[in-house]
């Protein structure tokens, strides 16, 4: 991996660490509100559900993670394990595409 | 104040132990004055660094009761538990012999973040003026005062985790020349301080920071790298 790719990941680690303080705060602020009387599955559907807004931000917020997560563990793989070069390259971008795999197909079951 | 100071010091390399000696307690006394005073008194095989005595020359870090410090500025009285003193060679770089460290890793790491003033004026030029109030000279000012001692590398976790990081004293030193007016040589050494090897892996721990006897903040100067090379990134010119 070149410095330049290495620290273009740096700075995109940081910018969806930004990204995931805000949807964490939405998210929150959601959960805290939609408690209050009481939760069942069918209630948070009819919210959910066909709701673009809604979509549109756990979207961003998996694809933040999905950035984020990887990135982070690429340091500590490298420090705690001393595991670094192509392989673990390769093992961390197909951990990225599970989590945001994962992630969206959530999103699209409670959406759809 | 006990009579005598009970002083485990490391022998051998770094297959070595530690050996225990007994040393008379003195006023004003400092850690090299013990590690002397057993090396010409009692054991003169002893094998260890110092040069101005003054905090000047940066050539008598160790590790003192588990911390790294300057021992010739460093009293017995503000380190010793229980009248106890344990010294061994710094952390973080091989062991020659006792309480000698090999510091070639430690310096050649300078030269490889870029450590050299790059001038491209020469003798006939006029000299560079750079005035005593400007930011940068400021900025540099912050971090010009290191004497090489390697008590921050010493103390860095992240060194001890990524033996190819560059490490505190080597990047501070990057961040005077980034912040020198007078300096052209920043696109190389942006370049060679950027990465997993350099600036962006540090954690701002701090441990240089606290650790510094010449109370630097190399965790600020990294912090500063960091910036400066994530925009040179952005801009396409890493
Ligand atoms: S702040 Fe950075 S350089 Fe200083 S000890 Fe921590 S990780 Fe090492
Ligand atoms: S930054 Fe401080 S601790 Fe590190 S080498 Fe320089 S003087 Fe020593
Ligand atoms: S002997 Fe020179 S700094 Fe301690």
């Amino acid at each position: 991996m070149t410095r330049r790719t290495e620290t273009l990941l740096w700075v995109a680690q940081r910018a969806s660490a930004a990204v995931l303080a805000v949807c964490v705060l939405v998210h929150l602020a959601t959960i805290i509100y939609a408690v209050q009387g009481g939760l069942t599955g069918a209630e948070i559907l009819a919210r959910t559900r066909g709701n673009i807004a809604w979509a549109a931000l756990y979207s961003v917020f998996v694809l933040a993670v999905a950035v984020h997560a990887p990135i982070g563990l690429k340091a500590v793989l490298a420090e705690w394990f001393g595991w670094r070069g192509r392989a673990r390259d390769l093992a961390l971008i197909v951990f990225a595409v599970v989590l945001a795999g994962m992630g969206l197909q959530a999103v699209r079951g409670v959406f759809a | 104040m006990n009579a005598t100071l009970k002083v485990r010091v490391w022998r051998g390399d770094a297959a070595g132990a530690f050996r225990e000696y007994e040393v008379p307690r003195r006023e004003s006394q400092t850690v090299l004055d013990v590690v002397s005073h057993i090396q010409r008194a009692l054991d003169p095989t002893l094998a260890y660094r110092f040069a101005c005595r003054v905090g000047m020359c940066g050539s008598c870090a160790m590790t003192v009761n588990g911390a790294p410090r300057w021992t010739c500025r460093t009293h017995v009285d503000r380190v010793a538990r229980g009248g106890r003193l344990e010294v061994a060679p710094l952390r973080n770089l091989p062991v020659i012999r006792d309480l000698v460290a090999d510091m070639r890793e430690f310096f050649d790491k300078w030269a490889r973040a870029g450590g050299q003033f790059k001038g491209d004026r020469s003798r006939h030029d006029e000299f560079a003026r750079v005035s005593p109030q400007s930011e940068k000279r400021g900025l540099a000012d912050a971090g010009i005062e290191c004497i090489g001692c390697a008590v921050c590398y010493s103390a860095c976790d992240v060194v001890a985790r990524n033996p190819d990081y560059l490490g505190p004293a080597a990047l501070n030193r990057a961040w005077t020349l980034v912040n020198d007016e007078r300096d052209a040589g920043n696109a190389d050494r942006l370049r060679a301080v950027a990465g997993d090897a350099g600036c962006l892996s540090c954690h701002t721990h701090m441990s240089c920071t606290e650790r510094c006897p010449k109370a630097l903040s190399p965790t600020a100067g990294i912090a500063g790298l960091k910036r400066a090379v994530a925009v040179a990134a952005l801009r396409g010119e890493l």
